[in-house]
């Protein structure tokens, strides 16, 4: 039963006019994907706790549940009904907007993830898709030093300012990374980009042209954007205390630590769709139809989901300069030699 | 529906852009200055411009208002700069200016056709209206190539201008 199904039968059954079912489809995917979000956020945060406790020798959550699987489910709740503390100096209406502004573009990149084969599986194809995320995912910086900024406190002060020069930094390596797949596929569309990988393994972006380059600078990038362990500096704890959410409390820390974990399921998501052949199987025409679609697309982002959590717990956290350096000296340029790379190779074999 | 969602998209951008000049904090008129720019995006994907509304995104209210903040965020709050301005005659120069713009914009609109667009209806994926990814590729690397490359000269300088002013020692 599809999407349009149901939303002909609610419309009919509360007498509705039919022009109406395409809005009760809209608001249907939106509350599927936000519940898929949320769902996907309690899951990371538990796989999350319980593999950083076996890499550090220790057991994780284990008290609530068996084997600990409500804790993250009992620290929700536990957010929810906290007490909301807003500070007296703070600026109150960029206050409460902030972290609105951080969780609604993480949500909103999830519109264009193609979690499977045809339109059953994506909530709009849209024809611009990748610039869509690069467009969406530009807004959160945003919110981030807003955040900073209204607390009036000085350490959030530094985490917002260190956050703005951060992400406007490495925004350029990512989205010059993702011209890559972009040129090989002659197509903004998500959906297009996957349907060009459906020879096999060999067939996808990450092998294609210039090797591993382009999805390395990429992931480096994204994990650079969404403030991912070693360049988690606009959090810094052990300089900034907790960085620009430090006088967050309750419901409105917990939209920061949904939109955090959120973005880096769909970074996940985004690079298994541009790099590793999407919901294509590895096999050319082995299991690459109906569900199984779904089925690879999530095996390739839990995939790469693990290799983030193996990075947070092995790599200490670069310094404010080694950041700048890193970015700019080293990401932009063997960013724009990708470009330049692909470039040549789409140019070259359409010459013949 | 057009329509309606243009004119929610139009008003809540006139009306921001308005709260942009007569807010006192200047973070604030810098976030409204972000809902005008996003409004303005919203009316370029009614007018089939996906790829001007998505760069509208990603390069003012993503990059330029990024930096605005960060400006913003450096200036005291408690004590603001209260000296008078030196540019004494900015004030009736922008005025005599702004009634120019307004009357040439009174003028055009009440002389314009509706663009090709509007009237054709639905709006789409069609690559050949002006505004998509291919038709605005396809004029800047054409008709358009040498301009082109002359503002990426012109962004050059300007980059090589702030590296000189700011480190008088190089």
């Amino acid at each position: 039963m599809t999407l349009t199904g149901i939303a002909e039968f609610i419309a009919s059954f509360f007498g509705l006019p039919g022009s109406s079912s395409v809005w009760i489809v809209a608001v249907l995917a939106a509350a599927i994907l936000l519940g898929f979000m949320l769902l996907t956020v309690l899951i990371l945060i538990y796989v999350l706790r319980k593999l950083l406790g076996k890499i550090q020798a220790r057991l994780g959550p284990t008290r609530t549940g068996p084997k600990g699987i409500f804790q993250t489910a009992a620290d929700a709740l536990k957010l929810l009904i906290k007490e909301d503390t807003i500070p007296v100096k703070a600026d109150r209406r960029v206050f409460i907007v902030a972290p609105i502004l951080v969780f609604v573009p993480a949500y909103l990149v999830y519109v264009v993830v193609p979690f499977g084969e045809g339109n059953h599986f994506i909530a709009k194809d849209l024809n611009i898709g990748l610039l869509y995320i690069v467009a969406v995912s530009s807004i959160n910086v945003i919110g981030v030093v807003l955040a900073g900024w209204a607390s009036e406190n000085k350490y959030s002060l530094l985490g917002g300012m260190r956050s703005a020069a951060q992400l406007i930094s490495y925004e350029v390596p990512q989205a010059l990374a993702v011209l890559g797949p972009v040129m090989l596929a002659e197509s903004l569309s998500m959906q297009d980009i996957v349907k060009a990988q459906g020879e096999g393994l060999f067939s996808w972006f990450i092998f294609r042209s210039l090797p591993l380059l382009g999805f390395i600078v990429f992931l480096v990038a994204s994990m650079a954007e969404i403030n991912h362990v070693p360049f988690d500096l606009p959090e810094g704890e052990s300089e900034l205390v907790a960085g620009f959410n430090v006088e967050y409390s309750g419901m409105r820390f917990a939209f920061f630590m949904l939109a955090e974990f959120a973005a880096s399921f769909t970074i996940c998501a985004i690079a298994a769709t541009l790099f590793l052949g999407g919901w294509h199987s590895p096999i050319r025409g082995f299991l690459d139809n109906g569900w199984w679609t779904v089925f690879w697309f999530f095996l390739k982002s839990s995939a790469l989901v693990c290799l983030l959590m193996w990075i947070r717990a092995t790599y200490p956290r670069v310094r404010v300069d080694q950041l700048m350096e890193f970015g700019w000296k080293l990401m932009i340029p063997l960013a724009l030699f990708n470009v330049l790379v692909v470039g040549l190779y789409v140019a070259l074999g359409k010459g013949g | 529906m057009d329509y309606f969602l243009f004119s929610v998209a139009a008003i809540i951008a006139v009306v921001s852009a308005v709260l942009v000049i007569v807010q006192r904090n200047p973070m604030h008129s810098a976030l409204y200055l972000i809902i005008t720019l996003l409004c303005i995006a919203v009316l370029y994907l009614q007018l089939s411009a996906q790829f001007v509304a998505a760069v509208q995104v990603i390069v003012y209210a993503g990059a330029i208002m990024v930096l605005f903040l960060f400006v913003l965020m450096l200036l005291d709050q408690e004590n603001p700069i209260d000296t008078p301005s030196t540019l004494r005659y900015q004030n009736p120069v922008a005025a005599v200016m702004g009634l120019l713009l307004l009357v040439e914009l009174l003028f055009l609109s009440a002389r314009a056709q509706p663009p090709a667009v509007l009237t054709s209806g639905a709006p789409g994926s069609s690559p050949g209206f002006p505004g998509s990814v291919e038709s605005v590729a396809e004029s800047m690397f054409t008709r358009y190539l040498f301009p082109f490359e002359l503002t990426s000269v012109l962004l050059l300088i300007g980059m090589v201008g702030v590296i000189v002013l700011a480190k008088r020692k190089l």
